[in-house]
C-alpha cells in the first residue's frame, strides 16, 4: 500500500508539474500576471506530493518492506535505523527521488515566499522550475522507479555497502543535492527573467538567498568530502584532482562567481547579462557533474555504479535545458540594458576581476577533466593530473585570493588605488617577510606552497580589515559573514600550503618494541592485535606515542576486512594536536614478524577543513543577515539599507 | 562525491577480488621503505606522485595499495638510488606506456592546447572586461 | 565523431540563419520581435555552439566508450635486455638470448594467484599443442605455488622465469596479468594480447604468430 501510495503521489506530482509548466509558459508575457494565482498553489501542491512520495520511500526503508525491489537491494532488517534511513538515498533511484523532492519543495517555497519579484517573472520562474522537475519525474517514472515491487519476497535484504555505513558518508550526497537544487532555482530565476526581460535588482535580490544557500551546501559538501577522502583512503591525501572531485568543484566555482556577481547586480544594478550567464553556467556545471559521475564516460574506478543508459537520459535532459537556456540567452540578452557605470578601481571592479579569475579556473578545471577524453577520441591516451592542475590554476587562484583580501576594502563605483595600497601596505610587507623567512629557513620548500603561505598570511589580515573602525556590536551579520568566509579561505590556503610544505613522512617495517621518530613525536610499535566488529575483522597496530616529554597516548590504526561484501579498508588512526595531525596507518606484515607502518606528521593540516567550515559558516551568517534584513525591510516601508554604498557587503 | 569513490572502490574490489587476488609475496624491497638520502627520497616521492598506477587507473603509484603500484615504487626508488634522474625514469616509462603513465602531460602536438588555454582565457577575459570598463568611461 | 561535430555546427548555423531569415521576412511580426530584438548578434550564439559541441562529444563517448587497456608502446620495437631467475628449480629461466634466433616465440605473463590465468590455461595448452613455443614469466610468485598451478591446470611452457618485482613487466610495457606477447625471429615484439586468451581469441593469436614467422 505504502509503495503504491508513494508511486501515486509521484505520478500526481508529475502531472501537476506538467500543468504548471504548460500554464506557466502559456501565460508568461511581460506585464501579464493573471495566472499567478493558479500557478502558485500548483507549485506548492507539487512540492507537497513529492514530499509525500519521498516520505513513503523512507517509511518502506524503515519498515524494511521486502516486497519492494529497492529495499531488498539496499537494506537489511537488522541494520541500525540510521542506516535504514540513509539507505533510502544510498542508491540511484532513491537519490533521484530525493533530488526531485528537494527540487519540488524548493519550487513550492519560491511560490510561497517570493513577494518582491515582478509577477510575470515569477510565473516564468515557476514554469522553468516545473520544466526541470518534469524531466526528472519522467526519468524516475519511466527509467528508475523506486517503488517497484519484487516478484518474490526474499527472507532478508542484501544489505548496504559497509563503507556507506558511516554517518558522514550517509549524509554527504544529500548535502550536494541541496546545493545543486539551490543552483537550479537560481537558474529558473534567470530563465524567468530572460523571458520577461526583467533582469534587474529585484531579480538579483530574489535569486541571492538561493545562490547563497546552494553555495553553503556545496562548500560543506566539498569540505566534508575532502576530509573523508583524507581519513578513509589511508594515504594522507586530501585532494587528487580526480574527475569525480572536479565534478563537485566546478559547480562550486561557478556558484562562487555567481554569488559575487549577483551582489553587484543587487546592489549596484550592474553586470546584468553576465549574472544571467553565470546562473546558466552554474546549473550546467551541476548537471554535467552529475552526468560525468553517473554515466561512466570518464573511465575512473572512482565513479558511481554507472549505467550508460541513465547517462544518456541525463545527457538528453542536460542538452534540452542548457541548450534551451543558452539559446534563450543568445536571443534575449542583447535586450537587457547595460547597468550602472563604475570604474576599474572600485568594489565592482574587484568583483569583475573575481569573476574573471574564477571563470578562468573553472574553464581550466573543465578542460583538464575532459581533455583526456578528447585525445582518446583521436587515439591517444593521456593523463592530466595534479601537476598540471596545480601549475595552471595556482597562479590564478593566488591572484584571486589576493584580490579577495583587497576587494572589500574598496568603495563602490570608484576608489583611489593609492589609498588602498597604503591600507594594505603592512599586510603585503608581512607576506613578503613570510616568503623571505621560508626561503631562508626551509629552502627545500617548493615554490607553490611557499607562495601559498606568503599569500595566506597577509590575506588573512586583510580579510579582517573591513571590521576595523566599526562598532563590532552593530556590525551587520552580512559583514561578519563576508569576513568569516574570506578569512576561512585564507586559513584553508594556509593549511594546504603548510601541509604540502612541511609534512614529514616515515615508512618503517617495524617489529614489536621498535621506536621511530617522526616530527616532534616518538612512536613505539607495541605489536599487532586482532579486533572484530559487527561485520568486519581487523588487525590493529598498537602504537604508544609521545610528543617530546609530554604524556604518552595510544594510537590504533586498523586494516579491516569486511565480510559482506568482501572489502578491505585501511582505517587510519589520526591524532589531532593544535598545530597539526599525526596520521598513522598499518600496512602488510612481511611474514617475518615485522609490520609496514606509514606515519605522517602534517603540520596545520586541520586548517584546510576548519577554513572550509568557516567559509560555510560565513555563508550561513550572511544568509541569516539577508533574511533578517528582508523581514525588517518588509515591516518598514522604505528599504534604506539596500544600495547604500559601504553598508552593503558581498555575502 | 567522495562516497562515489569509496563505493566504487569497494565495488571494484569486490568484483576484482576473485579475478586479481593478491600475490602472496611480500612487497618489493623499496616499495614501502624510504631511501636513506633525503634528497633522493624527495625526488623519488615527487616522481611517484606523478606516475599513474597501471592497474588502478585513478591513482598515482604513491597512494595505491595495489601490488603493481608497490613494485613501481620500488622500481623508481631503486633507480633513483642508482643515480638516475627522475626525468630519465619518466622518459623510460613513457617509452613503454605512452603519456598515459604520467599525470604531468608533456607539451607536444596533442597536448599544447592544455598549455595555451590559460593564456588565451586570460587574454580573452581581460579583453571582455576591458570593453566593459571603456564603455563605462564614455558614458 | 566528425559527423557529430559537423551536425552540431550545422544545427547552430541553421538556428542562427533561420532566425536571421525570419527577421528579414517578417520584419513587422510581433512574434519574432517577442523572441528577440534586432540587436541580437551572432557572437551571442558562441556559448550555445560550444555547449552543443561538448554535448555532441559526450553523446559520442556514451555510444563509443572505448577500451581501458593501456597498450605497450614497444610493439614493433626490439625486446629489451633482461635477466630473470628460474621460477622452478628443474626448469630453465627465460633468457633474452633465446629470442631473435630466427623463430618467433610467445611470452605469457601469468601468476598462480590470478584467476583469469586459469581460464586461459586450456587455450595456452592448445597453442602449445600446435607447436608454438611459449615462454612464461611468473609475476610475484612462489615456486611451490607455480608448481601446484601447473600441476593442476596444465603446463604449456618451454621455460619459466620468475619476475618477483614486476621488473620485466615494466620493461616490456605490460600493465597486468595475464598478458601474452609475440616476439618474432628478429627479436622484435610484434603483438600484445591483454587479458585472458578466450577461445575466440585463438584465430587472431595464431594469425599474428604466423605473421611474425614471415
Amino acid at each position: 500500500m505504502i509503495a503504491e501510495a508513494g508511486l501515486a503521489a509521484l505520478w500526481f506530482a508529475a502531472a501537476l508539474s506538467l500543468l504548471q509548466m504548460g500554464l506557466g509558459w502559456a501565460a508568461v508575457r511581460p506585464g501579464n500576471d493573471n495566472l499567478l494565482r493558479l500557478v502558485r498553489p500548483l507549485a506548492v501542491a507539487q512540492g507537497l506530493l513529492a514530499g509525500i512520495s519521498f516520505l513513503a520511500l523512507i517509511w518502506l526503508f524503515l519498515e524494511t518492506d521486502l516486497s519492494v525491489k529497492l529495499v531488498v537491494a539496499n537494506s537489511h532488517s537488522d541494520k541500525p535505523w540510521l542506516y535504514k534511513f540513509a539507505g533510502a538515498w544510498g542508491n540511484h533511484e532513491g537519490s533521484m527521488l530525493l533530488w526531485v523532492t528537494v527540487l519540488a519543495v524548493a519550487g513550492g517555497a519560491v511560490a510561497l515566499l517570493e513577494r518582491k519579484l515582478r509577477k510575470d517573472t515569477l510565473i516564468g520562474t515557476l514554469a522553468a522550475q516545473a520544466t526541470i522537475s518534469l524531466g526528472f519525474y519522467a526519468f524516475l517514472l519511466f527509467a528508475s522507479n523506486p517503488f517497484e515491487r519484487s516478484p518474490v519476497i526474499p527472507i532478508d535484504g542484501q544489505g548496504l555497502n559497509p563503507l556507506l555505513q558511516d554517518p558522514g558518508l550517509a549524509f554527504h550526497p544529500p548535502t550536494l543535492y541541496f546545493g545543486y537544487v539551490g543552483i537550479s532555482v537560481a537558474f529558473s530565476f534567470a530563465v524567468g527573467a530572460l523571458v520577461t526581460r526583467d533582469v534587474g535588482r529585484d531579480f538579483a535580490q530574489a535569486m541571492r538567498p538561493w545562490v547563497l544557500g546552494a553555495w553553503i551546501f556545496l562548500t560543506l559538501g566539498i569540505t566534508a568530502g575532502s576530509y573523508w577522502a583524507y581519513y578513509e583512503l589511508g594515504w594522507g591525501g586530501w585532494w587528487f584532482w580526480d574527475p569525480v572531485e572536479n565534478a563537485s568543484l566546478m559547480p562550486w566555482l561557478a556558484a562562487t562567481a555567481l554569488l559575487h556577481s549577483v551582489t553587484v547586480l543587487a546592489t549596484r544594478d550592474a553586470l546584468r547579462a553576465w549574472t544571467v550567464m553565470l546562473a546558466v553556467v552554474a546549473f550546467s556545471m551541476s548537471m554535467i557533474g552529475t552526468f560525468l559521475v553517473r554515466s561512466g564516460i570518464l573511465t575512473s574506478v572512482h565513479a558511481f555504479a554507472v549505467d550508460p543508459q541513465r547517462g544518456s537520459f541525463i545527457l538528453m535532459l542536460l542538452c534540452l535545458y542548457i541548450g534551451g537556456a543558452l539559446a534563450l540567452f543568445a536571443l534575449r540578452v542583447s535586450t537587457v540594458r547595460e547597468g550602472a557605470p563604475f570604474r576599474v578601481v572600485s568594489r565592482e571592479g574587484s568583483l569583475v576581476l573575481n569573476n574573471l579569475l574564477l571563470t578562468i579556473i573553472l574553464c581550466l578545471v573543465m578542460l583538464g577533466t575532459l581533455y583526456p577524453l578528447l585525445t582518446e577520441a583521436f587515439g591517444t591516451k593521456i593523463s592530466v593530473g595534479p601537476p598540471w592542475f596545480n601549475t595552471v590554476s595556482a597562479p590564478f587562484a593566488l591572484l584571486l585570493v589576493i584580490f579577495m583580501g583587497m576587494g572589500p576594502l574598496l568603495k563602490w563605483r570608484k576608489d583611489d588605488g593609492n589609498k588602498l595600497l597604503k591600507r594594505v601596505a603592512v599586510p603585503l610587507l608581512l607576506g613578503a617577510a613570510t616568503a623571505l623567512l621560508i626561503v631562508i629557513v626551509a629552502p627545500d620548500v617548493h615554490l607553490l606552497p611557499m607562495l601559498g603561505l606568503a599569500v595566506a598570511v597577509p590575506v588573512a589580515l586583510m580579510s579582517l580589515m573591513p571590521l576595523v573602525g566599526r562598532n563590532l556590536r552593530r556590525t551587520p551579520l552580512i559583514i561578519w559573514g563576508m569576513v568569516a568566509a574570506h578569512f576561512g579561505i585564507a586559513m584553508s590556503l594556509a593549511g594546504m600550503a603548510s601541509e604540502s610544505a612541511f609534512s614529514k613522512e616515515v615508512l618503517v617495517s617495524a617489529r614489536p618494541g621498535q621506536v621511530s621518530e617522526i616530527g616532534p613525536f616518538t612512536v613505539r610499535f607495541d605489536g599487532a592485535e586482532p579486533v572484530a566488529g559487527q561485520n568486519w575483522t581487523a588487525i590493529a597496530g598498537r602504537m604508544t606515542v609521545r610528543r617530546g616529554e609530554g604524556e604518552e597516548f595510544v594510537m590504533l590504526p586498523e586494516a579491516r576486512m569486511f565480510s559482506d561484501p568482501v572489502t578491505a579498508t585501511s582505517e587510519a588512526a589520526i591524532e589531532t594536536h593544535w598545530d597539526g595531525q599525526l596520521y598513522t596507518v598499518i600496512g602488510e606484515p612481511d611474514g617475518q614478524g615485522a609490520w609496514q607502518l606509514r606515519l605522517w606528521w602534517k603540520p596545520a593540516v586541520t586548517l584546510i577543513w576548519f577554513g572550509g567550515s568557516l567559509v560555510a559558516i560565513g555563508g550561513l551568517l550572511a544568509l541569516l543577515g539577508r533574511v533578517m534584513r528582508r523581514r525588517s525591510a518588509r515591516k518598514s516601508v522604505t528599504d534604506e539599507a539596500e544600495g547604500v554604498p559601504g553598508r552593503e557587503a558581498l555575502a | 562525491m567522495r562516497p562515489g569513490r569509496i563505493i566504487a572502490a569497494a565495488l571494484a574490489l569486490a568484483i576484482a577480488a576473485p579475478a586479481a587476488a593478491d600475490s602472496l609475496l611480500p612487497p618489493a624491497e623499496w616499495a614501502n621503505k624510504q631511501l636513506p638520502d633525503p634528497r633522493q627520497e624527495a625526488q623519488a616521492r615527487d616522481l611517484m606522485e606523478e606516475v599513474r598506477c597501471l592497474v588502478c587507473q585513478g591513482q598515482s603509484v604513491a597512494d595505491s595499495d595495489a601490488d603493481m603500484a608497490s613494485d613501481m615504487r620500488s622500481h623508481i626508488r631503486r633507480r633513483i638510488a642508482e643515480g638516475e634522474t627522475p626525468a630519465q625514469i619518466r622518459a623510460w616509462l613513457v617509452e613503454r606506456y605512452g603519456n598515459w603513465v604520467t599525470y604531468a602531460p608533456p607539451v607536444d602536438g596533442m597536448t599544447w592546447p592544455l598549455f595555451v588555454a590559460p593564456v588565451i582565457l586570460l587574454g580573452g577575459g581581460l579583453w571582455l572586461a576591458r570593453g566593459r570598463f571603456r564603455r563605462r568611461k564614455k558614458m | 565523431m566528425k559527423l557529430l561535430i559537423i551536425a552540431s555546427i550545422l544545427l547552430v548555423v541553421v538556428l542562427v540563419g533561420g532566425f536571421a531569415a525570419l527577421r528579414r521576412l517578417y520584419p513587422d511580426s510581433k512574434a519574432v520581435a517577442w523572441l528577440a530584438e534586432s540587436k541580437t548578434r551572432p557572437i551571442l550564439f558562441v556559448p550555445l555552439a560550444l555547449f552543443l559541441l561538448i554535448g555532441g562529444f559526450a553523446a559520442y563517448k556514451l555510444s563509443n566508450p572505448g577500451d581501458t587497456f593501456i597498450r605497450s608502446r614497444l610493439i614493433g620495437k626490439e625486446l629489451p635486455a633482461f635477466t630473470l631467475p628460474e621460477a622452478l628449480p628443474n626448469r630453465l629461466p627465460v633468457r633474452r638470448a633465446d629470442f631473435g634466433r630466427g623463430e618467433p616465440r610467445m611470452i605469457n605473463i601469468f601468476a598462480s594467484w590470478c584467476v583469469p590465468c586459469i581460464a586461459e590455461a586450456p587455450q595456452l595448452m592448445e597453442l602449445a599443442r600446435r607447436g608454438i613455443p611459449i615462454d612464461a614469466v611468473a609475476i610475484r610468485d612462489r615456486p611451490e605455488d607455480i608448481a601446484r598451478f601447473l600441476g593442476q591446470w596444465g603446463d604449456p611452457y618451454r621455460n619459466i622465469g620468475a619476475d618477483r618485482d614486476a621488473s620485466l613487466q615494466l620493461a616490456i610495457g605490460s600493465s597486468g596479468v595475464p598478458e601474452t606477447y609475440i616476439v618474432d625471429g628478429g627479436g622484435i615484439i610484434r603483438y600484445q594480447h591483454i587479458g585472458a586468451i578466450n577461445p575466440s581469441d585463438m584465430t587472431r593469436l595464431t594469425e599474428e604468430f604466423e605473421k611474425a614467422r614471415r
